[in-house]
């Protein structure tokens, strides 16, 4: 067993760094997008600063057409794509590319619906000032909705942490592509029980993370 | 001189077609430069959207309406925003960011505005201390009393220095002692200031206590308007009648007039107390009458003296009724009677 290890866990150590790295960047550029999308969503809606019956209607088919679709099918499903974008459809990057893009669908979702509870009267107040929709948007109704987009966030991190574990199955790396390759295929329950262990500390980290930063927030 | 506000038949529909609702129907309302004008009205009255066409929160139906000059309903979106940018607002729930401490709230217009950074630390802090909460610069919203909240929102309000306040029931959250502060605040800043201030309230309190002039709304209509004192003193609709009701209790009501014919022997006269004064000891004396008083109430409209006494008389009939006459000439006098000769 300890022979076992002292091979394992540079492995694991590589394992976590590269499941950071597909974590981080889907967090990147999916959350980015998705705020984009979301605040759009959120602001094209009937009634709202930017009412737009096209555009909502467009997003909101899109985000519900690509969400339910589980991951591991949406891989496949975007390989003409991702080949045409990554130039393959294997490895860390084409992974990458494809939970970027459920990121962006799944955050606009949970931004939208974070937005909904923002009082419309902070809205009515700066327009009153003289602002204007963009300033609106991006001075005032992201900053008044921090605190739950933080948990947002948190719990849309969680969920990357999740999807980021079928890598594996494309040739990718990560903590998924261990557990299975060490753990699952050698019969080694061991192995998976230490990945499993790991994965639930960066959660609990980033969770803890999330809640602090949003009582932060909060200014009570 | 021009009025600041003019509404000119103007109409504003929520919706179209056969589900159109007409929040604000036909007014034409003059509102001059310098006065502090109320607008009453129940719920649903229209009184909220009426003023939110001034700074074109909604956009007009039908109508002309000029603010400061301009016609608002001719007015493209980056022009709409200047004007917005030149009248301050006030709301029942204060709507602050509270994703901002109070001094970057009251900064916020200035920065819409293009304040450069100096200029908008100064004028924070001035406007902090004309309200009387410099001491919760960098304290956030959500650890404020309601009162305070709202010193930060009229702040803000004023911070472009507009011509024009709108407080949109900017008293109706708070508990009475702070609205009393607050209406001291928005009184200060027209005096002081020179600030129109545009108030809409439910609460006739809020008018008698702050409003020069007056107009009633009922279903989207102004159905009455005027000085505040005139409309106290002679209002014809009956809205405006069950207004002026909540607010004065001067007069008593029929059962209390009932209990009082019983109570008391002596004839009951309800006097008017006006501006020009009535000096009712001396005519009592003048005529040989006595007078107790048994109901009533005297306060300020508009700072200036309103109310009635209502006085059991004894005494001769012949000099009661010289006495009433001599009273009719200068003030309204209503005649009771008594339990036997109820009049």
């Amino acid at each position: 067993m300890n022979r076992d290890w002292s091979e394992l866990s540079p492995i694991l150590w590589e394992s976590v760094r590269e499941t950071l790295y597909i974590v981080g960047v889907t967090v990147g550029v999916g959350g980015l997008l998705g705020l984009v999308l979301g605040v759009l969503l959120y602001a094209t809606r009937r009634g709202n600063l930017l009412e737009n019956r096209v555009v909502f209607t467009v997003l909101n088919v899109a985000v519900n057409v690509v969400r339910p679709i589980p991951f591991i099918i949406f891989i496949t499903a975007v390989g003409p794509v991702t080949l045409a974008v990554v130039g393959t459809t294997i490895g860390n990057d084409a992974v990458i590319f494809a939970m970027s893009i459920m990121a962006t669908f799944v955050t606009a979702r949970i931004v939208e619906q974070n937005l909904v509870a923002t009082d419309p009267g902070v809205i009515e107040a700066a327009r009153a000032m003289g602002a204007s929709r963009l300033r609106i948007l991006v001075t005032v109704l992201v900053p008044e909705a921090l605190a739950p987009l933080i948990l947002g966030y948190t719990f849309l991190l969680i969920g990357i942490v999740d999807m980021s574990a079928l890598a594996g199955y494309v040739g990718g790396g990560g903590l998924g592509n261990f557990a299975i390759v060490y753990g699952y295929q050698r019969f080694n329950w061991e192995v998976t029980l230490v990945t499993v262990l790991v994965i639930i500390g960066m959660v609990q980290l980033a969770q803890l993370l999330g809640n602090w930063l949003a009582r932060k927030a909060l200014h009570r | 001189m021009a009025p600041l506000i003019s509404f000119q038949d103007v109409t504003k529909d929520f919706g179209s077609g056969d589900r159109a609702v007409r929040a604000v129907d036909g007014v034409t309302l003059d509102i001059e430069a310098g006065e502090i004008f109320g607008v009453i009205g129940y719920s649903g009255a229209g009184k909220s959207t009426l003023v939110r066409l001034v700074n074109a929160l909604e956009t007009v139906t039908s109508g002309r309406l000029l603010v400061d000059g301009q016609d608002v309903t001719a007015l493209r979106e980056a022009e709409l925003r200047r004007l917005r940018a030149g009248i301050g607002m006030a709301f029942q729930q204060f709507n602050l960011l509270n994703s901002r401490t109070v001094a970057g709230n009251v900064a916020y217009p200035l920065k819409v505005a293009g304040w450069p950074r100096e200029r908008r630390a100064a004028r924070v802090a001035e406007l902090l201390d004309y309200v009387g909460i410099a001491d919760k610069a960098k304290a956030y919203p959500r650890q404020l009393s309601g009162g305070q909240k709202q010193r930060v929102g009229i702040a803000r309000a004023l911070a472009t220095s507009p011509r024009i306040l709108l407080a949109d029931e900017a008293t109706s959250a708070l508990d009475p002692d702070t609205t009393q502060d607050v209406l001291a605040l928005l009184r200060r800043v027209n005096r002081e200031l020179g600030v129109t201030v545009v108030v809409i309230t439910h609460e006739m309190d809020v008018i008698r206590s702050l409003a020069h002039r007056v107009a009633v709304m009922e279903a989207g209509r102004v159905i009455e308007h005027g000085p505040v004192y005139d409309v106290f003193a002679a209002p014809r609709e009956r809205a405006t009648r069950r207004f002026v009701a909540t607010t004065l209790k001067d007069r008593p009501t029929p059962e209390a007039v009932e209990r009082l014919r019983h109570r008391h022997p002596g004839r009951i006269v309800t006097v008017g107390i006006r501006e020009s004064g009535v000096d009712v000891t001396a005519a009592l004396r003048a005529h040989g009458v006595d007078g107790t008083i048994v109901f009533g109430g005297i306060t300020e409209i508009d700072e200036r003296p309103f109310g009635s006494l209502t006085l059991e008389l004894t005494g001769p009939d012949a000099a009661i009724d010289a006495l009433l006459a001599d009273l009719r000439s200068r003030t309204d006098v209503d005649d009771l009677g008594t339990a036997g000769v109820p009049a």
